[in-house]
């Protein structure tokens, strides 16, 4: 059940189970030689373009695309009115203007009435060439009444504000959730305000409020989204190669909203360029490239520009939130209370489990043991691009971890106490395991001094407070910054989890070949995670395979089971458990062929890695190739094998797995210009087993740069006028290698009590962990000015803006 | 993939020939240096030349050499080719200093100094290494050459004094013995246009300030250029008191817009501190030197 066994290697040289073994999937990348969407060229194809709004509130008067019409090798332009007029045999509404979103909204898939956020969909042009269709787009002539459009989320509920969603009869710009709640609570809000009151009253206590703004940013994969649809009139098959996380979810939204059988759709998601979230939801441009080939009768191909890509597709966070902690003056947490505003856009687009309409924000009581907790989340409508919960963010437990773990800082410098101090006096302990936290997660497992005690070490925590006690009497500003957080990953159990009714649980299914060779067909999709070469070791782990004798499958919906898709962290949590499971039965089957074949009980047989054995005699024994072979043979089988070995299964996780770290980031700022170096950053994570450590630590590396890049540049903000100012990759900055220290990485390993093989999910980890870390960082190396806050991005101009006490407002345009 | 509008494409064979091709095309031909402004406009459709006449091929426009007291600086040096030039290094470390953080490598690798004058984006930061050591600008027409201060050059953002039918062909430096230099940026992230930038160039001699030059981009300095700050400095002893007073009045030269790069107090902040880390620097290269 742990990583530490002694692992065998194959002849391949790779572990038979556990272990750093290079990335199967590399080989074709290195090469250039992965497929992607936009590689997919089918013959006939035609292209296509959307013309986007340019305004974020807009009445469209009048559209003439009678000029683009003309074009030479323009074979179609598609307006909302047309899709109108096409009537939809199915129960989500009666025509293609609109669909459903992910959370029951409805959304635009081409705006009729009004324009509701800059770069909403209004056209869409099919051409014989890219080009052809993005000429043709500029002699669309759209007429737009320009509408004072809702861009300060702290206005929305504004008595007076503009309406937005007029279309559903709003009389205001609040977001009704399909339980008919406004606002989404979570904890208990007596006892809580009571803990507060008390604490305040009593002397021997604190309570800190802060406002913590975690702002808009965007998950901004290298590949862009895009599609290629083909629907074949002979036999009514249509074919959609798509960047999709989830292509089973996919497939059955599609025949949804098209009203298309399903069992004619077949979704390929090829090799996807990450995502993030961002490939999660369905988009106006997926649909359209599906409207486009049934209106044209060849395939059609959709590929975003970059542009587009940050300015309509699901944007991630964007959270206002008011924390208030209590504790007692010797440090005791007492209670905390978080109230949100949260910003959903134009349309209510955020991809989340039903029953968690703020998705897991509500797991923001964190790592420590105290009993009140409550939190209040308000959605609002604004003029803004519709999505939420992207971004490698566990289903906002990016949020929840960095508001508690800002707000343990405030509280720290309140109290004037080291914050690894106040951590270590609050941390859960090891016996308390399972914990029920105060808003109902149940924690599986946890060290959590442990695992902060080697972040600490590792970092030589006392050294860097003297280090930075002697600088600072030197005038030289440098911050050490602590985040420990906690994440529940892995959705479901399916008796609590779905998305639009679709229980989230998977399929997987595995196919042992007469050679003994073996193929497992996975319902989850890799988007650069290494899912081809970690679902392997898991398979040779169970049976003894070589993990290069197993070829995983996944992407293409006609070829794997159903399941729920990869995000929020849960292919290890849920599909890698599928695979352990399904391996198992493998071995079970396997036991009564040997048994068979060694003329003995099946209770007769011991296993050992790849082969069942006579007990007490290991030599009389059958590998796991014989008997897959003799599983096709002639040989008599007894009750319970029909012939051969291949099995399916279904994995419904009994619960969540909590993976959980401590980061300590180390930062110097120079206060003349307020530019900020992370000088080093430590990361000791604890994800239970490790199936390919060095898988993991990618997977750490990579959100360890997301952290830094949210942290200190990533922002989405928009100008009064809705001008999204994020665009493009000027203005939307991602970290590069100059910006990330060497990354120095730790491990603890607590396996999940619950999970086959003790694994929790690792994806998001670093994502979730590490924006904290740098801020708290940041602002501990600006206490010496009597900083206690700043909103991120900390760029050079909000750092020196908080050294003058005047920290800048980051979801607006700089003014 | 981003796609531009119709253009034509012609390759010049010499500065005439390019000189030629303009004339007849009017304003709706665009000159092609490296490509790294005027193609991402292209294909943001923020710009639609109808031709463009690519200056590549034209090795006359090329090369860095010394004539008499000038370094001469072909329009079509690529930022690399500057980075690494011995000769700009040995007269003036400004030049280095500039040249790491613009932009990055694969810019640096094709765009040219030609390229950055003519587009004059008020954040260029070789139009204020240009302006902080009093270069001058060739201008090749079909009339013939002129030579302009490059503190005369700039009519505005993004506008100069070339003409529709006119090449920039090179840029000079005058060389200064004895002259210390320094740059210095606030970027978001590397590779990131300034929120501010400034350079300067110090002759000390004598225990006092001889002659400077100070060069400001991305805070809205005409000409790229603080000539009070420039003219309070000369005969004066370089302390920090005289430098602090110098970087003030650099800064009051300024008048910045707010952005998502910084606010404008932020801004003007930069101007005196950037000035100021600039100055000191240069001082104590001209003493060492
Ligand atoms: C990602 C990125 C980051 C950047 N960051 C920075 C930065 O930090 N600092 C900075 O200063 N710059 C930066 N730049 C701009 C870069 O320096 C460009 O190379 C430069 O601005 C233009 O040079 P070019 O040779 O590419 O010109 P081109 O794009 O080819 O041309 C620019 C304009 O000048 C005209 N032109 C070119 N040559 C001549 C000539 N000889 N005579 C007359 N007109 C001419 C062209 O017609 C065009 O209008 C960045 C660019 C990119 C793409």
């Amino acid at each position: 059940m742990t990583a530490v066994e002694e692992v065998p290697l194959s002849a391949a040289g790779n572990p038979i189970g556990f272990g750093s073994m290079r990335r199967v999937e590399d080989a074709r990348f290195v090469r250039g030689q992965g497929n992607y969407v936009d590689d997919v060229n089918l013959p006939g194809m035609l292209h296509s373009a959307i013309l986007r709004s340019p305004h974020a509130h807009a009445r469209i008067v009048s559209i003439d695309a009678s000029a683009a019409e003309a074009l030479p090798g323009v074979v179609a332009v598609i307006t909302g009115k047309i899709l109108e007029g096409i009537p939809r045999p199915s129960l989500l509404g009666d025509n293609f203007a609109w669909m459903p979103t992910l959370s029951y909204d409805t959304q635009a898939v081409l705006a009729t009435d009004k324009v509701r956020f800059q770069g909403q969909e209004v056209a869409y042009v099919i051409a014989e060439s890219r080009y052809i269709a993005k000429d043709a787009l500029e002699l669309i002539d759209v007429d737009y009444e320009v509408l004072e459009p809702v861009m300060d989320a702290k206005m929305a509920l504004d008595a007076g504000a503009p309406i937005i969603r007029d279309d559903k009869g709003q009389t205001d710009n609040s977001i009704t959730d399909v339980h008919g709640n406004k606002t989404w609570e979570s904890g208990n809000a007596e006892s809580t305000a009571a803990a507060i009151a008390a604490a305040k009253a009593d002397p021997n206590c604190v309570v800190v409020t802060q406002e913590i703004m975690y702002p808009r940013v965007h998950p901004a994969p290298m590949e862009t989204c895009g599609s290629v649809s083909y629907l074949d009139k002979v036999t009514g098959q249509l074919t959609m190669y798509t960047t999709t996380q989830a292509p089973h979810a996919h497939r059955t939204v599609y025949a949804m909203v098209a009203g298309l059988p399903e069992q004619k759709i077949r979704i390929i998601s090829p090799d996807i360029g990450g995502g993030f979230g961002n490939k999660v939801p369905v988009y106006p441009g997926y649909v359209l490239s599906v409207i486009g080939t049934i209106v044209t009768g060849k395939p059609v191909k959709w590929i975003e520009d970059r542009n587009e890509n940050l300015t309509s597709t699901g944007f991630a966070r964007d959270y206002h939130m008011t924390a208030s902690i209590a504790a007692t003056k010797e440090g005791k947490i007492l209670a905390v209370d978080v109230d949100v505003l949260a910003d959903h856009g134009a349309f209510n687009g955020v991809a989340q489990p039903t029953n968690y309409p703020a998705g897991f924000f509500n797991i923001f009581s964190g790592s420590y043991d105290y009993p009140d907790a409550h939190c209040k989340v308000t959605p609002v409508y604004t003029n803004k691009a519709p999505g939420g919960v992207a971004y490698a963010c566990s289903f906002r437990i990016t949020e929840a971890a960095y508001v508690i773990e800002r707000v343990v800082d405030c509280l720290a410098q309140e109290l004037q106490m080291d914050p690894a101090e106040l951590r270590l006096k609050n941390l859960l302990r090891p016996e308390q395991f399972p914990y029920t936290s105060p808003t109902g997660w149940e924690y599986d497992s946890g060290q959590y001094e442990k695992t902060m005690r080697v972040a600490m070490e590792m970092a030589g925590y006392d050294e860097l407070r003297r280090e930075q006690a002697e600088k600072r009497t030197r005038g030289e500003y440098m911050g050490i910054g602590i985040s420990f957080f906690t994440e529940g990953v892995g959705a479901g159990p399916r008796r609590d989890m779905d998305i639009l009714g679709l229980g989230m649980a998977d399929g997987i299914e595995l196919r042992v070949h007469p050679t003994g060779k073996a193929q497992l067909r996975l319902s989850v999709q890799s988007q650069g995670q290494g899912h081809e070469t970690t679902f392997a070791q898991i398979v040779a782990h169970e049976l003894g395979i070589p993990p290069e004798d197993i070829e995983v499958l996944h992407g293409d919906t006609d070829n794997t089971p159903f399941g729920l898709g990869t995000y929020g962290s849960r292919s290890t949590p849920v599909s890698g458990a599928a695979a352990s499971v399904v391996a198992r039965k493998v071995r079970d089957r396997a036991r009564i062929v040997a048994a068979a074949a060694l003329e003995c009980a099946p209770d007769d047989l011991d296993w050992e890695l790849g082969r069942w054995y006579v007990k007490g005699d290991r030599e009389r024994g059958k590998t796991i190739a014989e008997i897959a072979l003799l599983s096709h043979s002639s040989l008599e089988l007894p009750e319970g094998v029909e012939g051969h070995l291949d099995a399916t299964a279904v994995y419904n996780p009994p619960s969540l797995t909590y993976p959980y770290g401590c980061y300590i980031c180390v930062v110097d700022v120079d206060p003349g210009t307020g530019q900020v170096k992370v000088r080093r950053f430590i990361a000791v994570d604890d994800c239970g087993t490790r199936i390919n450590p060095m898988i993991v630590e990618g997977q750490v590396h990579g959100g360890l740069a997301d952290g830094v890049g949210m942290a200190l540049m990533e922002l989405i903000a928009f100008d009064t006028d809705g001008n999204n100012l994020g665009g493009s990759f000027m203005d939307y900055l991602l970290p590069t290698a100059v910006e990330c220290p060497d990354w120095e990485l730790g491990e603890t390993v607590t396996p999940s009590p619950h999970h086959p093989i003790g694994a929790k999910g690792v994806g998001e980890s670093a994502t979730v962990g590490s924006p904290a870390a740098v801020v708290n960082a940041v602002i501990d190396a600006l206490s010496p000015f009597g900083v206690r806050h700043a909103d991120m991005p900390l760029t050079p101009a909000n750092v020196w803006r908080a050294i003058q006490g005047n920290a800048i407002r980051v979801d607006m345009a700089i003014e | 993939m981003q796609t531009p509008a119709p253009v034509e494409y012609a390759r010049a064979t010499s500065v005439g020939d390019a000189i030629a091709l303009l004339e007849k095309h009017g304003d709706e031909a665009r000159l092609l240096a490296g490509g790294h402004s005027l193609l991402p406009m292209m294909k943001l459709r923020l710009a639609r030349p109808e031709i463009l006449i690519d200056l590549n091929d034209l090795d006359e426009l090329r090369g860095i050499r010394i004539e008499g007291d000038e370094i001469v600086v072909g329009a079509m040096v690529t930022h690399a080719e500057i980075l690494d030039s011995p000769v700009l290094a040995e007269h003036y470390s400004i030049f280095r200093e500039a040249e790491k953080v613009i932009a990055d490598p694969i810019v640096r690798n094709k765009g040219t100094i030609g390229g950055s004058m003519c587009q004059a984006d008020p954040s260029e930061d070789l139009s204020a290494v240009g302006s902080a050591l009093k270069g001058s600008v060739i201008i090749q027409g079909s009339g013939g050459k002129r030579s302009l201060a490059l503190r005369e050059f700039h009519e505005g953002p993004y506008e100069t004094k070339v003409g529709d039918a006119e090449i920039l062909t090179e840029v000079r430096f005058p060389i200064r013995p004895g002259a210390g230099s320094a740059y210095e940026k606030v970027e978001r992230r590397v590779g990131d246009w300034p929120v501010a930038s400034a350079g300067a160039f110090v002759v000390v001699a004598g225990g006092v300030v001889k002659d400077c030059g100070i060069g400001l981009t991305a805070v809205g300095a005409e000409h790229f250029c603080a000539p009070d700050a420039e003219a309070f400095l000369i005969g004066k002893a370089p302390t920090e008191e005289n430098l602090s007073a110098a970087a003030k009045l650099a800064a009051d030269a300024c008048t910045p817009y707010a952005d998502q790069r910084g606010p404008v107090d932020y801004k003007l902040h930069l101007a005196h501190e950037l000035t100021l880390r600039v100055l000191r620097r240069a001082v104590a290269s001209s003493q060492g030197a």
